[in-house]
C-alpha cells in the first residue's frame, strides 16, 4: 500500500509538468502580449505612452526572450514559491490571490458538503422507492435544478435574501469587513453570505449526483448478495447500508476526482454575477488582459487540485474496495 | 404437526406490466424433520418462487395470494407459525429467516459481497440470531469453516470471496447458511454452476452436515442425477403445479406422470446404446433446403478421408503482472494450453471435455485465430489442400473464415439484442459478400427452416425467443456460410434439460445431413458422450486422455478421467455416487495423483498409445502394465 502511494505521488510530477506546458502554450496562443494590449488600451483612452517605460518593462519581465526561456523562468519560479508578478494589479501574484484562494476553498468545500448532504438521502430514497410518487417528485425537482441556469438562480436568491433577511447584495461578506483582519463577526458575515453561492453552484451538481446515485444503487439492489443479506434475517435498513450502499459508494468516491475542478471552474460565472471575492473573476479578467503570470498560476492551481483530487479518490478507493487493494494490477 | 413444514394450497402471483402472472398455482407439499425433499422442475416452473415464499424473500412484484406455509419452529419448541401470514420484514419473520430456515443459492460468486470478508458475512448471521461475544463468534465461524472443509479455517476468516475458488465460495455460502444450525436448509440449485467433481464434493458435504445437525433439506434442482443421489422424497413441479410427488423409489421406479417420464428420457446418460436417440419433451422438425445442400464439391481424385483439422503441440501461456510501471515487477506465468495435439477427421465429432479453467476455450480461440499461441501448429485441410492456419497472413484469412464457424455458450449475450433475427442470420452473408440481397433473404429463410424455426419470425428480436430457440438462431448464423468445421463451445450448458435434448438432436442430425465436422466443447460428460465420436479429456491445459467414446467411458485409464466419470451423478437409484471418494479439497491436486499419472513441473510425461486409438498421458517411461492395471 505504501509503495502504491509513493508511486502515485511520483506519477504526479510528470503529469503536472505536462499540464504546465499545455497551460503555457494556451496562454501564449493569442497574438501579442500583456504590454501590447496595455499600450493599445492606454491609446484608446487617449493617454500618452512613454515608449521608454514600455521598453524598460519589456526587458524587466523578459518579454523579448524566447518562449522556452520564459517557460523555464516561470516553472522555475513556481518551484521556489514565486508565482510571478501581476501586471494588472502591479503586485506579486501570491498577494493578489492569497485571501481569494482561501475563500474559494471555503466556497468549494461548502458546496461539496452541500451536494453530498442533499444528494445522499434523496438518492437512497429514490432508489429504494423506485417509481413511487416521492421518487417522481424528487426526480422532477432535481431535473429542474439541473435545467435552471445558474446565474438566474443566483439573481433570484440574491433578491430574496436581500428582501427577506436583509443580506447585502453580492460578495461573501458585508462590505464593512472587506480588507479587515479576520474576526468572529467577519466569519459570521461570511457564513451569512455563503449559502447563496453554495446553493447556486451546488444545485446542478446535486441533481446530477442524485441521478447517478439512484442508478448505481438500483443496479446494486438487484444483485444476489442483497437477497443473501435479507435471507440471513438482516433488517432492511441495515442490509441496505452494509451491502448495496457500500458498493454504490465506489462511484461516489471516484467522483471526488472530477468534483473538485468542476466545482471550481463551474463557479466562475456565478462568482462574477454574485461578485464573489473568489478566484473565478480574477481568472477571467487575467485571461482577457493576457496577464500571463496571474492566469498561468491560476490554471496551474486548478490543475494541481484536479490531480490531487484524483489521487485522493484513488487512495480512498483502494482503501474502501478490497478488490482494488488485493487484486490491483493483476491483468491479463 | 409431525411435519417441519407443511405447505397448503399455496398461490403466488407476480405483478407484471401487462397484468398479473400466477407463478405458483395451488401447491401443497410437506417436509418432515431431518428429511431431504427434492423439488424438481425446469426454469419457470415456480420452484425458486416456493423457496422464496418459505424464506419470506419474494421480490417486490411477488405476492402470496392464498394458502399457508406452516412451520413448526424447533426454536419455539415446535410452536406452529404460518409464514404466509407474516409480514416479510416483521421481527418474527426475521428471526426465522437465517435462524431457523436458511438458504444456499446457485451462484456463489454473486451471492457473496465483494466488500466484506467471508468471516464477517458468516459471523453476521450468528450475531443476528444468537447472543455471542466477538471472540466466541470468531471461534464459531472458524469451527464452521473447518466443518465445511476449508483447508485453513483461521486464515480463511479474513479472506474475501474473490480470493477463493468456486468450490470454496460455495462452501463459505453453506457455512453462512448453517452457522445458526437451522432446522431447514433450502438449497436452490447449489451445484449447477460448479464442475462435476466439485458438485460431488458439495453434495457430500450437504449430506454429511445434514446427518450431523439433524436438519431437513429442501433441494431445488433440475438435475435428476442429483435428485437420485441425495433425496428421500421428490416433488415434481411443472408450470406452478405439482405433477407428481412421492418417495424417491416411487418416483424413479414407477414414474406415473407423463411429464416426469418424458423428462427422464430427455437426459443423456452413459447407458445409451449406440444410435439411441434422446426423446425431447417437444420434438422439433426441420428441413434442409436446396441452397444449403449445394456445397462446393471436393476435387476429383482427392482423398476425402482426411483430418479436417490437425492441432499439434499448441502451447499458450498468460502472464499476470503484479505491479504497474515504476514498481518492482512480479510476473507470474500461467500455462493455459500445454502441448495440446489432436486431429479431427472429416465428418467426425470430437468432444473436448474438462472442468472450467482447463484451457478448452483457449484451444478453440487459437483455432479461430482470436488469440495467438506461443508454439504449435494448426493445420486445416481445405478440400485436399493442407493450410497452416497460424501462418496465413491476416489479409488472406477472410476466405478461410467461412470454412470454420463457431456456436457460443450463452444464447443471451451472443445475439445482438438490437438486431432482428433476419439481420443476425444475414450478417455473415453480407460480410462475405455472398449472393444478391434477394438470394441472401432466400438463404436466411432456408436457414430458419433448417433449425426448425418458422421464417415468419424473422422480423422479431432475440428477446422474444426462448433460450433454446436463441441457441438455434446462433446455429443458423454459424451455418449461413456453409462451413466445413463447426466449433461448438458449451452450446447446451445454458439450457434446461428438456430443451437440451432438442438442441443436441438438432446438432447431431445436421452433422449427418450436411456432412459437418464438429469440435464439441463441454464440461458435461454425458452430453459429450451423446454427440461425440471421439473424446479428448483436458486437465490443466493438457490433454490427458483421448479415445473413441465407447472406450473412454467404459474403460477410462487416466486417474483424472476416472475421477471425472465417478463424479457424474446418475439418475439411477442402483448406481449412487460413491461419496467417500470426494470431499477433501486439494484432493484434486494433480501433483499428488498416483504415479504414473501425477502431473506438474516435476513430472515429465508423454502420450502413450494403448491401441485402438486410445491414448493416455503418463509419466515418461511408464510401462504398459502400470497403465492398464
Amino acid at each position: 500500500m505504501i509503495g502504491y502511494v509513493i508511486r502515485r505521488i511520483l506519477i504526479m510530477i510528470p503529469t503536472l509538468l505536462a499540464i504546465s506546458m499545455i497551460v503555457f502554450i494556451i496562454i501564449e496562443l493569442p497574438p501579442g502580449d500583456y504590454l501590447e494590449s496595455y499600450v493599445a488600451e492606454l491609446q484608446a483612452q487617449g493617454e500618452s505612452v512613454d515608449p521608454q517605460e514600455i521598453q524598460f518593462l519589456r526587458e524587466q519581465y523578459g518579454f523579448d526572450e524566447s518562449p522556452v526561456q520564459r517557460y523555464l523562468r516561470w516553472v522555475g519560479g513556481m518551484l521556489q514559491g514565486d508565482f510571478g508578478y501581476s501586471f494588472e494589479y502591479r503586485l506579486p501574484v501570491s498577494d493578489v490571490v492569497g485571501d481569494r484562494l482561501f475563500l474559494t476553498i471555503v466556497v468549494s468545500m461548502a458546496t461539496i458538503i452541500f451536494t453530498w448532504v442533499i444528494a445522499f438521502p434523496i438518492g437512497i430514497y429514490s432508489a429504494t422507492h423506485q417509481y413511487s410518487w416521492g421518487d417522481y417528485g424528487l426526480t422532477f425537482i432535481g431535473l429542474l435544478g439541473l435545467a435552471t441556469p445558474n446565474f438566474l438562480l443566483a439573481l433570484i436568491l440574491l433578491y430574496f435574501a436581500n428582501v427577506t433577511f436583509g443580506t447585502s447584495i453580492g460578495g461573501l461578506m458585508d462590505p464593512k469587513y472587506i480588507d479587515q483582519p479576520w474576526s468572529v463577526d467577519k466569519a459570521l458575515s461570511v457564513l451569512e453570505h455563503l449559502w447563496i453561492p453554495v446553493v447556486v453552484i451546488g444545485t446542478a451538481g446535486t441533481a446530477g449526483m442524485i441521478r447517478r446515485l439512484r442508478a448505481n444503487l438500483l443496479d446494486e439492489l438487484q444483485k444476489q448478495y442483497v437477497v443473501t443479506a435479507r435471507a440471513k434475517g438482516l433488517p432492511p435498513g441495515r442490509a441496505l447500508v452494509k451491502y448495496p450502499l457500500r458498493s454504490a459508494l465506489n462511484f461516489f468516491v471516484a467522483d471526488i476526482g472530477t468534483l473538485l475542478p468542476s466545482v471550481i471552474s463551474g463557479a466562475e460565472l456565478v462568482a462574477v454575477v454574485l461578485s464573489l471575492p473568489t478566484t473565478g473573476p480574477i481568472l477571467i479578467t487575467a485571461l482577457q488582459s493576457q496577464d500571463m503570470y496571474l492566469a498561468g498560476s491560476f490554471l496551474m492551481f486548478l490543475a494541481t487540485l484536479t490531480v490531487v483530487g484524483v489521487l485522493i479518490s484513488d487512495l480512498l478507493l483502494a482503501w474502501l474496495d478490497p478488490r482494488i487493494r488485493l487484486a490491483g494490477g493483476a491483468s491479463r | 404437526m409431525n411435519d417441519l413444514v407443511r405447505i397448503n394450497d399455496l398461490r403466488v402471483e407476480f405483478a407484471l406490466l401487462g397484468g398479473t402472472v400466477e407463478a405458483v398455482k395451488g401447491v401443497s407439499m410437506r417436509i418432515r424433520p431431518g428429511s431431504t425433499v427434492a423439488l424438481v422442475g425446469e426454469s419457470g416452473s415456480g420452484k425458486s418462487v416456493i423457496a422464496q415464499s418459505i424464506m419470506g424473500i419474494l421480490p417486490k412484484a411477488g405476492r402470496i395470494t392464498s394458502g399457508e406455509i406452516l412451520f413448526a419452529d424447533p426454536v419455539r419448541d415446535g410452536g406452529v407459525v404460518d409464514i404466509a401470514a407474516l409480514s416479510p420484514n416483521s421481527r418474527e419473520m426475521r428471526d426465522i429467516r437465517g435462524g431457523s430456515i436458511s438458504i444456499v443459492f446457485q451462484e456463489p460468486m454473486t451471492s457473496l459481497s465483494q466488500f466484506h470478508t467471508i468471516g464477517n458475512q458468516i459471523g453476521e448471521a450468528l450475531h443476528l440470531h444468537r447472543n455471542v461475544g466477538k471472540a466466541q463468534g470468531r471461534d464459531t465461524v472458524e469451527n464452521m469453516l473447518k466443518l465445511v472443509g476449508f483447508p485453513d479455517p483461521a486464515g480463511a476468516v479474513d479472506k474475501y470471496a474473490f480470493e477463493l475458488s468456486g468450490g470454496l465460495r460455495q462452501r463459505a455460502m453453506i457455512a453462512m447458511a448453517l452457522i445458526c444450525r437451522p432446522a431447514l436448509l433450502i438449497a436452490d440449485e447449489p451445484t449447477t454452476a460448479l464442475d462435476v467433481s466439485i458438485q460431488a464434493a458439495i453434495l457430500k458435504l450437504i449430506k454429511d452436515l445434514q446427518a450431523e445437525f439433524g436438519m431437513a433439506v429442501l433441494m431445488i434442482t433440475h438435475d435428476l442425477g442429483v435428485v437420485a443421489n441425495i433425496a428421500e422424497e421428490v416433488v415434481v413441479l411443472y408450470h406452478g403445479r405439482v405433477m407428481e410427488s412421492g418417495t424417491i423409489t416411487d418416483i424413479f421406479r414407477r414414474p406415473k406422470h407423463p411429464y416426469l417420464r418424458a423428462l427422464m428420457k430427455a437426459v443423456p446418460h452413459f447407458d445409451m446404446k449406440p444410435g439411441e436417440r434422446l426423446t425431447p419433451l417437444r420434438e422439433i422438425t426441420y428441413e434442409t433446403g436446396p441452397m444449403i445442400e449445394t456445397r462446393a464439391p471436393w476435387p476429383e481424385g482427392v482423398n476425402t478421408d482426411v483430418n479436417v483439422l490437425s492441432v499439434n503441440g499448441l502451447t499458450k501461456s498468460y502472464t499476470t503482472r503484479k505491479q504497474a510501471w515504476l514498481g518492482s515487477r512480479e510476473v507470474t506465468r500461467t500455462v493455459a494450453v500445454d502441448n495440446v495435439s489432436f486431429d479431427i477427421r472429416r465428418g467426425e465429432c470430437l468432444g473436448l471435455v474438462g472442468e472450467s479453467g482447463c484451457g478448452k476455450t483457449s484451444v478453440s480461440k487459437i483455432i479461430m485465430r482470436a488469440i495467438t499461441p506461443d508454439a504449435g501448429t494448426v493445420t486445416f485441410n481445405d478440400r485436399g489442400e493442407d493450410i497452416d492456419l497460424l501462418a496465413v497472413p491476416d489479409d488472406e484469412m477472410m476466405p478461410l473464415r467461412r470454412k470454420i464457424q463457431m456456436v457460443f455458450q450463452d444464447p443471451q449475450s451472443s445475439l445482438n439484442p438490437r438486431m432482428t433475427v433476419f439481420d443476425i442470420i444475414r450478417e455473415p452473408l453480407i460480410i462475405h459478400k455472398t449472393g444478391s440481397p434477394s438470394q441472401q433473404a432466400e438463404m436466411v429463410k432456408e436457414l430458419m427452416r433448417l433449425v426448425g424455426l418458422d421464417p415468419r419470425f424473422l422480423n422479431r428480436y432475440p428477446h422474444s425467443f426462448s433460450g433454446g430457440q436463441r441457441q438455434r438462431i446462433g446455429l443458423a448464423r454459424a451455418l449461413a456460410l456453409k462451413p466445413d468445421l463447426l466449433i461448438c463451445d458449451e452450446p447446451v450448458s445454458a439450457l434446461d434439460v428438456s430443451i437440451q435434448a432438442q438442441v443436441l438432436n438438432l446438432f447431431k442430425d445436421l452433422q449427418k445431413d450436411l456432412g459437418l465436422t464438429y469440435l464439441f466443447i463441454s464440461h458435461n460428460l454425458a452430453v459429450v458422450d451423446y454427440v461425440a465420436d471421439r473424446i479428448a479429456v483436458m486437465c490443466r491445459g493438457r490433454i490427458v486422455e483421448i479415445a473413441p467414446r465407447e472406450v473412454l467411458f467404459r474403460n477410462p485409464v487416466h486417474h483424472y478421467t476416472q475421477r471425472l466419470i465417478a463424479a457424474v451423478p446418475y439418475p439411477d437409484l442402483k448406481r449412487k455416487l460413491d461419496f467417500s471418494k470426494f470431499g477433501k479439497p486439494g484432493g484434486d491436486d494433480p501433483e499428488k495423483w498416483p504415479m504414473p499419472f501425477a502431473m506438474g513441473p516435476g513430472h515429465p510425461s508423454a502420450m502413450f498409445d494403448l491401441g485402438h486409438e486410445h491414448y493416455v498421458l503418463a509419466a515418461e517411461g511408464a510401462s504398459r502394465r502400470e497403465l492398464v492395471q
